[in-house]
């Protein structure tokens, strides 16, 4: 299926980051970009600066060195906001959704950026407010045909499996219509079965919509399987850079991973 | 107004779309909202499909197969290729490759319609199997960007090549309905089979129509009636009803918005016209009774109060019998603040008629549906006999019985006790097996139906068993497993019951539990388990299933005719019957020699003084890989009461 698919240009460049707190050094010097409708996992054992790096494209921290050159555009002064104005959309490690709300509702919340009737006419569902509740109503049941999730549409999240949990928070991430996606470790916890629905979910999206998907994820065997580049890190270096086999050859990451003799 | 007269199917869907043309035929929920086709919109879906077929090179008297869910563009795909004079073969769309590759090589099947992407890839997994399969066509297009293969079409691209075909051949619609014959083969249905090969049954648009349009008369059934179709189309029961019947009657048929969500849409749908074998009712039972026990203690003293006032006098009350007006006004209450809430929970509020069939069903389950207002009655019949034979008339239901044969049915006893019928309804042959289909007649041509039953002093019939599992225990004692089977699964706990005994001194029974209720069960005790096996196997689980299985004991010992079907000892098996281990026929029925012969050790040891017993069994996935599961099964005693149950 994947050889059909094209890969664009560079859409996401980051260049020399840097990033630290107070005088920990959670990032240092680090250079990659992301292509277009690619895959791109990053990797590294814990510590290693993933998650940080991740909030650093969605603007939740900012580098003190390093350009980050977005659509061909260097980026000043990002922050969450803008962030996903401009098309980036993410899920959390540590599930963060609205637990007393229903699955429909929570998806709904992906949509607040591409509502546009104002407040007042939303609460008095009046107006051009009426025709855009179904249009936004349509938008997230696609999503919940997409996820498969019909069968909990109603229910509140806080009573779903954890495994499904990660499958509504995918699902709101995916209602912004997002260019990027950012997925912070969408398997973790996961047993065989809904790590195998996950991996689907992914490359369904990378497939369908397009999306580029860039991925933290301890788990090899999926990074191996489903990405295109993998980006490798470890204590805030970059360790390795390149296409699975191409990493899984590269001897600093077997060291990182496995330990060596100092 | 009475009933369209139309003998074939393809005559009925044009009448429907002529006398009632805006009338709802078909619902589904797509995107969270249900869709409507009318009579007149289903009439043109159908025309299309059939005349793509026509333009792909389907022509009168080959075969097609149809694959998946209940859709309604699936009931249109049966309708298009009656219309063309072709014979519909639905398939049950869980079965394994091999099975299915069996049925399309033995029906010569060039053409199948299937419903998503993952029927796709069986079916074109199956090619190395059956090379026969020359045009795929498939409904929903998700995932297939990427699918190419030349015998792939999409539903809507070939209903597309349908139109142009119907413009440039006007005439030839009209041309192969009207060649349509009442005593055409309409269906091929495989049946299950308890034991082996899939056999297809043909059966005549005489017989199907003929048939549900004697039961729509004794129903007094009409096109404001509702169903919900979410059996396995491949099954007899939703075949005559959300189709056959559909057509005759013009009622409204509802396709579910996925397996998983069948609950919810009954609740919306709230279907007049219901359908079920017995384990739907088992499974709903147990839902409500779980929900039950985490409520408060006020809510369940008054539930259990008037639930028995429901046991008392519901029933009598549905079958318009006597009751004095205290109780009267008691049920009154009692329908205000439990059964009318608890039947809208349960999907059941707008029911008239509700039918149970396929398996004997526990009488304390049909008595708790009537009791609570749920018109549920009995049907006995077959693949062979258009699903109807035997139907328990309104106010004349009892637990035990599965009724009076309906008008046109001719019932007999032979010497073996083995019932046997004479109905209009009997299937032409089976599909290219003269001999099988010899031997289902006897030589007057009655058809055996391979059930052991009798008929009590009104006339009612009873099913004891079927006829080969009857047998004897070895002290001369009837020994018929199956009643107690259904006994022991009445117990919330007790999800499945495999019982032995013939020829032996004693009953003993494997014990398959429920996962759910035990579960929930096991948690409120705080009792710590990993999955299944763990469950099973835990001290506790044991003791409450030994007390269940003492109940049922108690109650049999108060019968002198099956005080001996008392079961002495019996194992909780550490994996749970499936479809896919071959232990279970796709429509969940038991294969009773199948278990008796993976299971020997087990039951030779339930025979022997042995405590417990090490078993080795392969486990199937459901994609194909196997793997080896091993325990160590203990083998627990159980309480027997004497005969007169004087011990109590």
């Amino acid at each position: 299926m994947k050889d059909e698919r094209v890969i664009g240009p560079v859409i996401l460049d980051l260049q020399s980051i840097s990033l630290s707190f107070g005088g920990v050094n959670a990032l240092t010097n680090i250079s990659f970009d992301v292509r277009e409708h690619e895959i791109r996992a990053i990797i590294g054992p814990n510590g290693a600066g993933k998650s940080s790096m991740l909030n650093v494209i969605n603007g939740v921290y900012r580098p003190q060195q390093g350009n980050i050159i977005y659509r061909g555009v260097p980026r000043k002064d990002m922050n969450t906001y803008r962030a996903a104005r401009s098309g980036i959309a993410r899920t959390f490690q540590n599930i963060a959704l609205f637990k007393g709300m229903s699955v429909l509702d929570n998806i709904m919340t992906g949509r607040t950026l591409k509502i546009q009737s104002n407040f007042l006419l939303q609460a008095l569902y009046w107006g051009p407010a009426q025709k855009e509740e179904n249009l936004q109503r349509e938008k997230v049941e696609q999503i919940i045909d997409f996820l498969e999730i019909q069968h909990v549409r109603k229910t509140p999240v806080g009573r779903l499996s954890y495994g499904l949990q990660k499958r509504v928070e995918l699902g709101r991430a995916l209602a912004a219509e997002p260019t990027i996606l950012l997925l912070d470790e969408p398997m973790a916890g996961m047993n065989v079965e809904e790590k195998q629905d996950m991996s689907r979910f992914i490359l369904d999206v990378n497939d369908q919509f397009g999306t580029t998907i860039v991925l933290i994820e301890h788990d090899m065997g999926v990074v191996m399987d489903i990405s295109d580049r993998v980006v490798v890190l470890d204590y805030g270096r970059k360790i390795g850079d390149g296409t699975p086999a191409e990493v899984l050859a590269n001897q600093d990451v077997i060291n990182a991973y496995l330990g060596v003799s100092h | 107004m009475g009933l369209p007269g139309g003998q074939t199917l393809p005559a009925l869907l044009l009448e429907h779309a002529r006398i009632r043309p805006n009338m709802p035929a078909f619902r589904e929920k797509h995107l969270g909202i249900w869709q409507t086709w009318n009579w007149l919109e289903t009439n043109s879906e159908v025309r299309a499909l059939a005349c793509g077929l026509a333009d792909q090179g389907f022509r009168r008297g080959m075969n097609l197969a149809i694959i998946g869910d209940n859709r309604p563009s699936l009931y249109w795909a049966m309708a298009a290729v009656q219309c063309l004079g072709g014979i519909p073969v639905p398939l049950y769309q869980d079965a394994p490759a091999a099975d299915m590759a069996y049925v399309l090589e033995n029906a010569d099947i060039h053409f199948v319609i299937v419903e998503d992407q993952e029927q796709v890839d069986k079916v074109l997994e199956l090619k190395s199997l059956y090379p026969g399969i020359r045009h795929v066509t498939f409904d929903d297009t998700r995932g297939m960007r990427h699918y190419h293969q030349p015998e792939l079409i999409s539903y809507q691209s070939l209903q597309e090549l349908g139109r142009r075909f119907d413009a440039a051949h006007p005439e030839f619609f009209m041309r192969e309905v009207n060649a349509c014959q009442a005593d055409d083969i309409a269906i091929m249905l495989y049946t299950s089979g308890t034991t082996g090969k899939p056999k297809g049954v043909c059966q005549t648009h005489a017989a199907l129509t003929g048939r549900a349009r004697v039961v729509a008369e004794m129903e007094a059934l009409n096109e404001t009636d509702v169903v919900l179709s979410y059996l396995p189309m491949a099954w007899v029961g939703d075949n005559v009803i959300s189709y056959v019947q559909a057509l005759v009657v013009g009622f409204t048929v509802n396709c579910p918005e996925s397996s998983e969500t069948v609950m919810t849409d009954l609740r919306e749908i709230g279907p007049t016209y219901y359908f079920a074998p017995p384990r739907v009712f088992e499974n709903i039972l147990t839902s409500v009774m779980l929900r039950m026990e985490d409520a408060s203690p006020t809510k369940r003293r008054m539930f259990d109060y008037f639930m028995q006032v429901a046991k008392q006098v519901g029933s009598r009350l549905l079958d318009g019998k006597q009751v004095n007006w205290s109780y009267r006004f008691l049920y009154w209450l009692g329908d205000l603040i439990i059964y009318a809430p608890l039947r809208n929970v349960m999907g059941l509020s707008r029911i008239r008629i509700a039918y149970t069939a396929g398996e004997a069903i526990g009488p304390d389950l049909l008595t708790f549906y009537r009791s609570l207002g749920v018109n549920l009655k009995q049907l006995y019949g077959s693949t062979e006999t258009c699903a109807f034979v035997c139907i328990q008339p309104n106010g004349m239901v009892r637990p035990d019985s599965v009724g009076l044969p309906i008008p046109g049915v001719e019932l007999m006893i032979s010497d073996e006790g083995e019932v046997l019928v004479k109905s209009p309804g009997l299937f032409k042959q089976y599909y290219r097996n003269p001999e099988e289909t010899r031997a289902a007649f006897t030589e007057s041509g009655w058809f055996r139906t391979g059930d052991a039953g009798y008929f009590d002093a009104d006339g009612h019939l009873k099913i004891i068993d079927r006829a080969r599992d009857v047998g004897k225990l070895s002290n001369g004692h009837l020994f018929a497993p199956k009643y107690v089977e259904n006994k022991l699964k009445f117990s919330t706990y007790i999800k499945e019951a495999v019982v032995f005994g013939n020829r032996r001194s004693y009953c003993t029974a494997i014990i398959n539990i429920d996962s759910e209720a035990t579960g929930n069960w096991a948690e409120r005790r705080g009792i710590a388990y990993s999955g299944y096996t763990d469950l099973a196997a835990h001290p506790d689980v044991y003791e409450l299933i030994a007390a269940c299985i003492a109940q049922t004991n108690q109650t049999l010992s108060e019968d002198a005719t099956l005080t001996h079907l008392q079961i002495h000892r019996m194992l909780i098996l550490h994996k749970q019957f499936d479809p896919d281990d071959e232990e279970l026929t796709r429509t969940r029925k038991i294969r009773r020699e199948f278990v008796e012969n993976k299971y020997e050790q087990l039951i030779t040891a339930m025979f022997s003084d042995k405590t417990s017993q090490y078993i080795e069994t392969q486990v199937k996935f459901e994609d194909g890989r196997q793997s080896l599961v091993c325990a160590d099964i203990k083998i627990a005693d159980l309480k027997v009461f004497a005969a007169t149950g004087e011990t109590r």
